[in-house]
């Protein structure tokens, strides 16, 4: 089991372990998004309130943990490989902050466009709306800093750092703005007791946000391939990889 | 002993760059001029209502004090970068957090101090009523230094980029906001005669945060940075 972890920490067998799980994520993530969107757009009751326009929900609301999630996850690997100096977490790092970017990008399409029928516009300077487009900028930012230096080691562990910096402030941003104003419904599925959501409901929700986990272990290690081989090209087994095929 | 050169190396410093800031006097005057420049734009492009002015005052005030911040960072690290200092600090016994602090303390000295030295004059043009001023102050005093700290990390970032103004700006205004929020929202809440104390604790605690932890991650920056 050490071995199997040690042997992921170097570029060559991430490589290969990640070459074949990558099929079954895909598989299984497939699986998942059909039969959560199928859950969530037949089988699932309409609102009494908002019709079947809140249908759009099972793409927001994972979509927006998701953009919160891939943050942490994208700083604690940019920690781990400022600490010890871990080069595939460097590589984990770099390659959340695109996909991220994207999530965030789609919850705030999908907010938006949710929004248009229900509070009659696109935009409102919402407190959760702000907060995730304040995400978005951070997340930008990170990928700007890492495109602008040169050297890939020094800039995975520039953009690290930057990303450390906006976990700290992540929460002082949210409740700052969330204090600045607040028009967005609150959460529904965190209450304690019973939540105030239908269960036909919450299921495929849940399964939508299963789904987007594993479709976000799918690019990351898939963008994780491609960086480790053009960072590794000097190498010898990526010569061989190359000849062979 | 190691403490009494700390001290020794951080007065040092804080001394070296104070000097060599007012060998540069008219480059002092740069920031501040941006400052009542950009505020001074904003009634010619809205319109010169009083009432109007005198509502959207705290925000262009603040909006424009976060803009000369971010413009004068370059100037913390950029000379000592060019002219090789900054790898020597680098290299030297003492560690490199504290003399980061004594770097940003300077650029708070000449770039933030003078902006709430001209913040009243501008409150006045713009139409503030008094307690709005000394609010506006206030949340001046407490809020340019950690636009300093904060921004010193970005710097750092950037320092060995030969392009890095417009990442510099992608990096640290998203970071500023919370000073932003509190700082224009204390400057209103004052204008309408309610209490400002929450503000300016929140902003104080920021202040705090900021002085702890910013200095460690600018080190750690400049570390990276300069290899």
């Amino acid at each position: 089991m050490l071995r199997f972890f040690h042997q992921l920490g170097s570029p060559k067998h991430f490589y290969r372990i990640a070459g074949a799980w990558i099929p079954w994520l895909a598989a299984a993530c497939g699986v998942l998004v059909l039969y959560g969107l199928y859950q969530g757009m037949v089988v699932a009751p309409t609102d009494y309130q908002q019709g079947d326009s809140y249908r759009i929900m099972f793409i927001h609301v994972p979509s927006a943990w998701m953009s919160l999630f891939i943050y942490v996850v994208m700083a604690a690997a940019g920690a781990i490989g400022l600490i010890w100096h871990m080069k595939l977490a460097e590589v984990i790092a770099i390659s959340s902050a695109p996909i991220g970017a994207s999530f965030t990008f789609l919850a705030l399409i999908t907010g938006s466009i949710w929004g248009k029928p229900m509070w009659g516009t696109w935009w409102v300077w919402d407190a959760r709306l702000t907060s995730e487009l304040i995400l978005l900028f951070l997340y930008l930012g990170v990928m700007a800093l890492y495109s602008a230096v040169d050297d890939k080691r020094t800039a995975a562990r520039a953009a690290a750092i930057l990303a450390i910096v906006g976990v700290v402030n992540i929460p002082i941003i949210h409740y700052s703005v969330e204090w600045w104003n607040t028009l967005h419904q609150g959460p529904t599925v965190t209450k304690f007791g019973a939540p105030s959501i239908d269960l036909r409901m919450l299921i495929p929700l849940l399964v939508m946000a299963v789904a987007f986990k594993l479709f976000y272990l799918l690019v990351v290690l898939m963008r994780a391939r491609v960086e480790v081989l053009e960072r590794e090209r000097n190498a010898r087994w990526v010569r061989e990889l190359v000849e062979r095929s | 002993m190691t403490t009494a050169s700390l001290n020794r190396a951080f007065a040092l410093l804080l001394w070296r760059d104070l000097l060599l800031a007012f060998r540069r006097r008219t480059e002092l005057l740069n920031p501040l001029l941006f400052f009542v420049l950009v505020t001074t734009l904003f009634p010619l492009g809205i319109g010169a209502d009083p009432a109007l002015l005198r509502q959207i005052a705290p925000g262009i005030i603040w909006v424009a004090a976060l803009l000369a911040a971010m413009l004068s960072l370059d100037s913390v690290f950029r000379s000592d970068f060019e002219d090789g200092s900054l790898e020597q600090f680098l290299l030297s016994a003492q560690p490199l957090s504290v003399l980061v602090l004594a770097k940003v303390i300077v650029h708070w000295l000449i770039t933030g101090l003078p902006l709430l030295i001209v913040a009243p004059l501008l409150g006045l043009l713009l139409n503030l009523p008094g307690e709005s001023i000394a609010t506006l102050m206030l949340t001046l005093l407490l809020g340019t230094p950690v636009l300093s700290l904060v921004g010193a990390i970005g710097v750092a970032l950037t320092v060995g980029l030969r392009r890095g103004g417009m990442i510099l700006s992608l990096l640290v205004l998203p970071l500023y906001i919370p000073v932003l929020i509190f700082a224009a929202d204390a400057v209103q809440s004052a204008g309408a005669g309610l209490s400002i104390s929450a503000h300016l604790s929140l902003l104080a605690a920021l202040l705090m945060l900021s002085v702890s932890l910013s200095p460690l991650a600018t080190a750690a920056a400049l570390k990276i940075s300069l290899g």
